[in-house]
């Protein structure tokens, strides 16, 4: 196993261990999951929604270069500047270039995943550019030196005794300011709400942009993404070059699945639609007197990081994921473990195949087994990517390229050879019960050997029958005729 | 839907062959009484899920065309007691054989004869199961492949209700998965002890004396479970539930 393989399992360990960390865990998955279903059931037609967005966002993702295409000169057209990020560097760069030039010291931020995924954060501090995150979570996250587990509700893994806690050492809270939620709430407000009059840049990232119209939306429960892209004179957007639909109506299908798969509710608090920066009157088809708000400069940094290398592939339709989280919800893998122990950016059943596509399979491929293939993750994907088949495809990937436990590989084709010769399998068969029946009480086997070790660490296992079913049942037809 | 047919071709599974007989032999019962003349082929062995499952679709390709071979010597329709083994053959085989000139249309020509056992008796035979009668009570837990790879959510709830009668028990978080997941049972052990226990938890709360499922191999893990906790629960597969054997 690889040393990354080695340090998932560990982090895996460290996750089963922290019973605080699965309380919270099975209370908000479960929260969310049932927030989900009752939403969708609640619809006429649920089905149907789905094959739209779904439709939506692969007919995106076909035409991906057309589309980014179509994107860009709308969005330039509407005055946005843009700029494209081949690499995580990239990125970093571009943003801090633009922070740079412009003398901007202080930057807020809405949530946003894809600056996580790039670093963002470090990469502007390092260029003496102060950010500070608005969306509460995250808020927390950084006040904490924290990394998100979740990519919707980023400190599930923390409870609120935790929270209050970190604002009385951080913020110098008192007991009343974190006496309960709305108190807390009300205090990062405060906190928060100095700091975006203050900034000269906004940062956001992107839920999906429009072709036609080279239109931005960006939903948040806060409307802390509504100040972020509105009050500072500069706003940066980071998108992922495949989080496209090609018009409007494609959007409104997309929105009609999107929140109630990632929190169960019918939309958003804030639903924004941003069409390039403020307008100033005067040039044609403006408003006479001029946009009241808005950011002096919208950029766009579309960003590729290893995106497009999935196009053409297996994994493609990885590439529609709309990052709402439900996967996370109903996996009960991610529900017993958490975000963290994924070690990426992205967690759960997208996590385990985004992250060996952004960052290869080496490190990465391993994820992919943590699945027991049960299907929940497909069931609620509200643009219906058939996640177990492309975990099958990173498995087989990666045991093409020799990546599986060598007990595995070395299994596998022998049983194979043994399970397509029938007479040996039988042999085989008799012979493994002949060798089970000498260890084995009662009929269970509470001790395997190597590797199978794992499974009698904490279940018993059957003992074969020594006769088998094909066996028995032909002798009992030969008697009975 | 196909004509009632007179005789049909049993894959029992390998787990079933060489672990759990007692089902095969209820279900080949099962049918008989539904009026079924239910024929074993000799030479069958497994699926090929484990390497499918674990990304080794050279190895699961050959088991797949020599399943293929066994099963396809007479046109009979296929009836596999494990709702993950006839997802495999009904969904992935085709998949898996698409650029096989040969057993691809013969994946899935296979394809379209295969059900798995319960969802043979209700929507191919429309079995009316026998009336309840008294003995334990009986949890059913849904496996996920037969669940959402087949979509076997009434069938198996519907046989089992006329069998139960009133001796049937709530599971709750009956659709969640049990954690067995074939080789990621041992690959990730800890996650999937971390399943089966929240699993087992919600069984032994259910106030059932009998878990009942339509694969054997959620059993052997539930019941691996059980056993290790030296749980006065057991374990039945669908097939000895509808042929009468649920007492020890």
């Amino acid at each position: 196993m690889t040393e990354s393989a080695l340090a998932f399992h560990r982090r895996i360990d460290t996750a089963l261990a922290d019973a605080r960390l699965r309380q919270a865990l099975a209370m908000t998955t479960g929260r969310l999951a049932g927030g989900r279903a009752a939403a969708f059931d609640a619809l006429p037609d649920p089905v149907a929604c789905r094959e739209e967005a779904r439709h939506a966002r692969a007919a995106a993702v076909a035409r991906l270069d057309f589309y980014l295409d179509q994107f860009a000169r709308a969005a330039a057209a509407r005055g946005c500047t843009i700029h494209w990020a081949e690499t995580a560097a990239d990125a970093r760069e571009i943003i801090s270039g633009i922070a740079r030039e412009r003398g901007i010291r202080l930057a807020v931020k809405s949530k946003s995943m894809a600056t996580e995924e790039v670093g963002l954060n470090e990469a502007l501090e390092h260029a003496g550019v102060r950010v500070v995150e608005t969306d509460l979570g995250e808020f927390v996250v950084q006040l904490g030196g924290d990394r998100p587990s979740h990519i919707i509700t980023p400190i599930i893994h923390r409870s609120r005794q935790d929270v209050a806690a970190l604002f009385q050492e951080q913020l110098g809270a008192t007991p009343a300011e974190v006496e309960d939620i709305p108190a807390m709430t009300a205090l990062a407000r405060r906190v928060l709400r100095a700091e975006f009059l203050q900034a000269g840049m906004g940062i956001s990232g992107v839920n999906l942009a429009v072709a036609e119209t080279g239109s931005l939306c960006i939903v948040t429960n806060e409307g802390n993404g509504r100040l972020t892209t509105t009050l500072p004179r500069v706003h940066v957007a980071l998108l992922g070059l495949e989080r496209l639909v090609p018009t409007a109506a494609d959007l409104a299908a997309v929105l009609a699945v999107l929140a109630r798969s990632a929190t169960g509710q019918a939309s958003s608090v804030y639903t924004n639609v941003i069409t390039g920066p403020r307008r100033r009157s005067g040039a044609s088809g403006d408003p006479p007197c001029g946009e009241p708000d808005g950011p002096d400069e919208l950029h766009v940094v579309i960003l590729d990081n290893g995106r497009s290398r999935t196009l053409g592939t297996p994994l493609a339709e990885i590439l529609y994921c709309v990052r709402c989280g439900a996967c996370l919800n109903a996996c009960p893998v991610y529900r017993h473990i958490g975000g963290h122990a994924y070690g990426g950016v992205y967690p759960g059943p997208v996590g385990s195949v985004v992250m060996p596509g952004l960052h290869g399979l080496e490190d990465w491929s391993e994820l992919a087994q943590a699945s027991s293939l049960c299907g929940a993750c497909r069931d609620v994907c509200p643009v219906k990517i058939d996640l177990p088949h492309l975990l099958l495809a990173v498995r087989r990937e990666a045991a093409e390229r020799r990546l599986s436990p060598l007990w595995v590989r070395a299994l596998m084709p022998l049983y194979a050879a043994v399970a397509t010769r029938p007479r040996v399998y039988r042999w085989a068969g008799r012979a493994a019960a002949r060798l089970a029946h000498a260890v084995q009480r009662g009929g269970w086997i509470s001790r395997l050997p190597g590797p199978l070790g794992a499974w009698t660490a904490s279940r018993d296992f059957p003992a074969p029958s020594a006769r088998s079913f094909v066996e028995e049942h032909r002798e009992r037809k030969a008697a009975s005729a | 839907m196909m004509p009632r047919p007179a005789r049909v071709q049993l894959f029992a599974t390998c787990l079933v062959d060489r672990f759990f007989p007692a089902a095969g032999h209820a279900a080949v019962e099962v049918l008989e009484r539904a009026g079924v003349e239910v024929h074993v082929p000799a030479d069958q062995t497994c699926c090929g899920q484990p390497a499918y499952n674990g990304g080794f679709a050279a190895d699961a390709a050959a088991m797949a065309r020599a399943t293929i071979d066994v099963l396809s010597r007479v046109a009979d329709p296929v009836v596999v007691p494990s709702g993950s083994c006839a997802d495999m053959i009904v969904h992935h085989y085709p998949a898996l054989l698409a650029g096989d000139a040969e057993y691809g249309p013969k994946a899935a020509e296979l394809a379209g004869r295969t059900y798995e056992f319960t969802q043979f008796l209700v929507d191919v035979l429309g079995f009316d199961p026998p009336a309840a009668q008294a003995g334990p009570t009986l949890a059913y837990h849904a496996s996920c492949h037969g669940l959402r790879g087949l979509g076997l959510r009434e069938q198996p709830r519907r046989l089992l209700r006329a069998a139960a009668g009133t001796r049937s028990a709530d599971l709750p978080d009956a659709e969640t998965c049990c954690g067995f997941g074939g080789l990621f049972a041992v690959k990730m052990g800890p996650i999937s002890s971390a399943m089966l226990d929240a699993k087992l938890d919600a069984i032994e709360r259910s106030g059932a004396d009998v878990v009942v499922a339509t694969d054997v191999s959620c059993l052997m893990h539930i019941g691996g479970g059980l056993h290790r906790r030296k749980s006065r629960v057991r374990t039945r597969h669908i097939a000895e539930v509808l042929a009468g054997h649920v007492h020890d």
